[in-house]
């Protein structure tokens, strides 16, 4: 049931408005609404009855084994939240002078500092909201680098066709063309094709490394080298830096603009959907184009660097230049991590891939890539069980909710056929790891033995399988009193 | 080992039965001259209890002043249910409800937020969040020229009453995409925009979109029915940019003109979430039902499952990157869901009525805390048009002094307008929510008279 239907007129959470409904009788009647908006009418318990209940129908890292592929879903220690959360943080405004935020632009200062030197890259800019709007800075830096050269007819952003959506689309919002680099057998990129795509057209490259499909580009230097002589620059999809943490870093590998997803590495919460950071590094030649505001140091005090003090950069992403309370909680994790605990991120996280992958190989499922080492993530494909008891990788996803698992990303990336993108996460036990190896383990036997009860999967959740073609059909994206969808 | 809960004997088996020696084998097909040893520049762990005193001793050396800026985000009270229950795990540590499934709570509550906020706008859709007011601004405009395909032009008007970020992250996201950003200029005495402005600005091409800002950033309220109706006539979509706790008192863009708003966008910080140095908030947009096909982000749909119950999923993901990639109506992926979870429980909470009561008791301290202020000789109202819970005040000393000097009285008091005006400077906007008192704002203007007094007297 939706809140909107429990409302009852007249009924209201009273201790949580001002006691009167003050005068406004100076805003003129024609600028006035007229009816109020039909927001619910309920008590403060029953929201909070609600809410709760509605909490208690997802699954969660808190909850559940949540191995989404090229996600991190590791687990988010409460110490952020709670350390974000003072009070002195939380209620400082954002245009409050910088002499009144001594505190909390040391604590970004720092976490500049240490992805610096996570990343190898030179500068860094922590002002991105998420992955996706890391991806249009560093594409808009290429951009503003060109330009700035005099350099304008290149027209192209080269992509893996294994790379995640936001890159071609991330291109596209800069105004380039997306032109797709193929996929070798083994996982590495093409190089051929990478030779025969490359030109004076040719911005930059986006990739992700360790790519998508869960495997190290053994030939990244190659690739920079290859890129770098057409005059591109080189992109860095930091989806995957949680598998090499401490091992091994994007500005090493000759990239010139990465960007980081710290809900993944540095394990902020994903909240249902957001909210991210997406920090930008860069190295020297792109440094003056980083989206601002920038944190600087002179002497022991720190202030905001803006369009002011930072002429060539590509200007603001957001009105108050980023998500604040994620970045103190990323910082206050990689402060309790240290760097011997960084090192531990990628090693555990790729021993657990590497065990769940051994294990399911030996248990007679198929890896894309058999003959490479998984990163921190890796991918089986249902294939062979599809053509033997007709259940798709899907079936298998929702079968595995029953046993109490989330499901891996499914279909992604779309080369490899009825695959599941695995990515257990440090912060998994092994016994949670061999209970997901039993779990897959009976569903193909279920396939075999019983297939209408995978392909009719799941049981056990507040509903079964939902009618998308209906939902996308049969718009109803808003409740409204009488019953009409909008 | 922070986090990592394996022993040595569980190590040891994994390795057993992947066939390698050690963890760092794992490692070998990264070229050895790429690897590192240790990241020297990162400090060493810490425990809970030290990184807990650090950041005690740092968020106490902030201070909590008293604060007169609104700005954009805005100082309301938050209602305890709403981050203990936002903060909850089940909402706190899922991600993006890509397993309808295993996410209804989330999905609900969104369908529920995109109700609410169809409910306040007077809108028939909503996306389930973008990053925050000004990006959601951007993704407005990208929509209105994609949509509007009768329109010739790539222009969109934008008022110059408009938040100085939000035109600047506006042209910063939408002028490589080759749209060109023309500003109105706003009228001197009134502060508003005037409707006439955008004939004479149109030129031969006209317009793609016209943006709408109401309260505008000097808190004016904009004649938004003549604007609608001007921009409407000249084929232009509308864009309605709009507070939220304003939209419990104030026509909604919905309603606008003869036809009203296409869309509207604007910033979720006011519904429940804190300050927090600038963020994370939320952007939101709605639109008409006609061009909900070019909305970027998340939407979430009710539908039915195989036995026929009611259950929320994704819906219309053929517009998402993930999908279309390069042909995609945005590269927006993860959104501000927790920060919209907040907001739906704290529009819940307060209701239409609570919410009317938030935005008139801010507007009336706001005019109190105007009276107060302007006692003093010098300072008065910038603009002679009807505000909303913002004000424009010329000061008689520069701003900079004067608000340095109520700083070290811990008071914030106000947004140094010359800054981004140098027209109006020196001049200031203030901004009293609910939660100041007459004594904080009897305070204000105590130390207001004295510091102009003092900058005033020569010697």
């Amino acid at each position: 049931m939706l809140i909107h239907e429990q409302s009852q007129p007249g009924r209201r959470a009273t201790a949580q408005a001002p006691l009167q409904l003050a005068d406004c009788a100076d805003i003129p009647a024609a600028q006035r609404r007229t009816t109020r908006a039909l927001l619910p009418e309920v008590s403060e318990l029953q929201v909070v009855r609600h809410y709760t209940r509605l909490s208690q129908k997802n699954f969660s890292i808190d909850t559940h084994f949540y191995p989404l592929g090229s996600c991190t879903m590791k687990y988010n220690p409460r110490a952020c939240h709670t350390l974000a959360s003072l009070p002195g943080f939380l209620a400082r405004h954002p245009e409050a002078p910088d002499h009144q935020g001594q505190g909390f632009l040391a604590c970004l200062y720092e976490l500049q500092e240490m992805l610096k030197e996570v990343t190898g890259m030179q500068a860094v800019s922590l002002a991105p909201s998420a992955g996706a709007q890391g991806e249009f800075a560093g594409v808009a830096m290429i951009r503003a680098y060109h330009q700035a050269r005099g350099d304008t007819a290149r027209t192209e952003i080269l992509v893996p066709d294994a790379a995640h959506g936001t890159n071609p689309a991330s291109a596209v919002m800069c105004g380039f063309v997306a032109r797709e680099i193929p996929t070798g057998p083994d996982g590495d990129v093409n190089l051929e094709a990478l030779r025969a795509a490359v030109g004076s057209q040719t911005a930059g490259i986006m990739l992700t490394n360790p790519s998508t499909v869960g495997v190290f580009d053994r030939n990244i230097q190659e690739i920079a080298r290859i890129v770098h002589e057409a005059g591109g620059l080189l992109y860095y999809d930091g989806a995957n830096l949680n598998a090499i943490l401490s091992k091994v870093r994007p500005g090493d590998m000759g990239f010139d603009v990465i960007h980081m997803n710290l809900h993944k590495t540095f394990s902020t919460p994903h909240g249902g959907g957001g909210p991210g950071a997406g920090p930008v590094g860069v190295s020297q030649r792109l440094e003056p184009f980083l989206p601002v505001p920038l944190v600087a140091r002179d002497g022991t005090a720190y202030r905001w660097l803006s369009e002011a003090n930072r002429p060539q950069s590509i200007g603001r992403l957001t009105a108050f230049g980023g998500n604040m309370g994620i970045l103190l909680r990323a910082y206050v994790y990689a402060r309790m991590l240290g760097r011997e605990g960084m090192k531990r991120v990628s090693e555990f996280s790729t021993l657990n891939a590497n065990y769940l992958m051994a294990r399911l190989r030996e248990a007679g499922f198929e890896a894309a890539y058999p003959q490479r080492r998984a990163s921190h993530e890796f991918i089986i494909s249902i294939k062979q069980e599809a053509k033997a008891f007709h259940v798709n990788a899907m079936d298998f996803a929702k079968r595995l909710l029953d046993y109490g698992y989330h499901a891996p990303t499914t279909y992604f990336p779309s080369l490899v056929p009825e695959c599941l993108l695995i990515e257990p996460t440090e912060t998994e036990t092994k016994e949670e790891l061999d209970g997901f190896v039993a779990a897959l383990v009976a569903i193909r036997e279920e396939a075999r033995t019983n297939p209408d009860l995978v392909t009719g999967a799941p049981h056990t959740m507040p509903v079964r399988r939902l009618d998308d073609v209906r939902a996308a059909r049969q718009l109803d994206l808003a409740w409204r009193p009488d019953g009409a969808p909008a | 080992m922070p986090f990592v809960p394996h022993t040595p004997a569980d190590i040891a088996a994994m390795l057993g039965v992947i066939g390698v020696a050690a963890i760092d084998d794992l490692f070998d097909e990264i070229p050895a001259a790429l690897r590192i040893g240790e990241l020297a520049a990162i400090p060493t762990g810490m425990a809970e209890m030290d990184i807990a005193r650090l950041m005690q001793v740092r968020a106490r050396a902030d201070g909590e002043p008293v604060c007169f800026i609104g700005a954009g985000a805005y100082d309301h009270h938050i209602p305890a249910v709403v981050w203990q229950i936002a903060s909850r795990g089940e909402f706190y540590t899922a991600y993006t409800p890509y397993q309808a499934e295993a996410s209804q709570g989330t999905l609900q509550l969104l369908y529920e937020f995109q109700s609410m906020m169809t409910a306040l706008t007077a809108l028939d859709v909503s996306n389930a969040s973008l990053y925050d007011g000004a990006s959601a601004l951007a993704e407005a405009v990208l929509m209105a020229v994609r949509a509007n395909r009768k329109a010739k032009s790539s222009r969109v008007l934008v008022p110059r009453a408009l938040h100085p970020a939000y035109r600047r992250v506006l042209r910063g996201i939408v002028e490589p995409q080759g749209i060109e950003v023309v500003e109105a200029p706003f009228d001197r005495r009134g502060g508003h925009t005037p409707a006439a402005t955008l004939d004479s600005l149109a030129g031969a091409e006209g317009f793609a979109a016209v943006v709408i800002n109401q309260p505008n950033f000097f808190g004016v309220i904009e004649d938004a029915d003549e604007l609608t109706d001007a921009a409407h006539a000249q084929g232009a979509l509308v864009i309605g940019v709009v507070n939220p706790i304003a939209l419990a008192l104030l026509k909604p863009p919905g309603e606008w003109g003869t036809a009203g708003a296409d869309i509207a966008c604007g910033e979720v910080q006011p519904l429940g979430i804190p300050l927090s140095s600038g963020g994370p908030y939320a952007g939101f947009l709605c639109c008409k039902k006609d061009l909900v096909r070019q909305m970027p982000g998340r939407i979430i749909g009710r539908t039915l499952d195989l036995d026929g119950k009611p259950g929320f999923t994704l819906t219309l993901q053929a517009r998402e990157q993930h999908i279309r990639r390069g042909k995609a109506t945005s590269n927006i992926c993860t959104n501000q869901g927790l920060l919209a979870t907040a907001a739906t429980i704290h529009m819940a909470i307060l209701g239409a009525e609570g919410l009317e009561r938030v935005a008139a008791a801010s507007h009336a301290n706001t005019r109190q805390l105007t009276a107060l202020l302007c006692k003093t000789a010098g300072v008065e109202p910038l603009f002679d048009r009807p505000c909303f819970h913002e004000q424009a005040l010329h000061l008689p000393a520069p701003t900079a002094d004067v608000l340095r000097s109520l700083a070290a009285d811990t008071i914030l008091g106000g947004f140094d307008l010359g800054l981004d005006y140098p027209e109006l400077d020196p001049a200031l906007l203030v901004c009293a929510t609910e939660l100041r008192t007459a004594e904080e704002m009897e305070h204000y203007a105590a130390k207001l008279a004295e510091i102009i007094a003092s900058q005033t007297v020569p010697g």
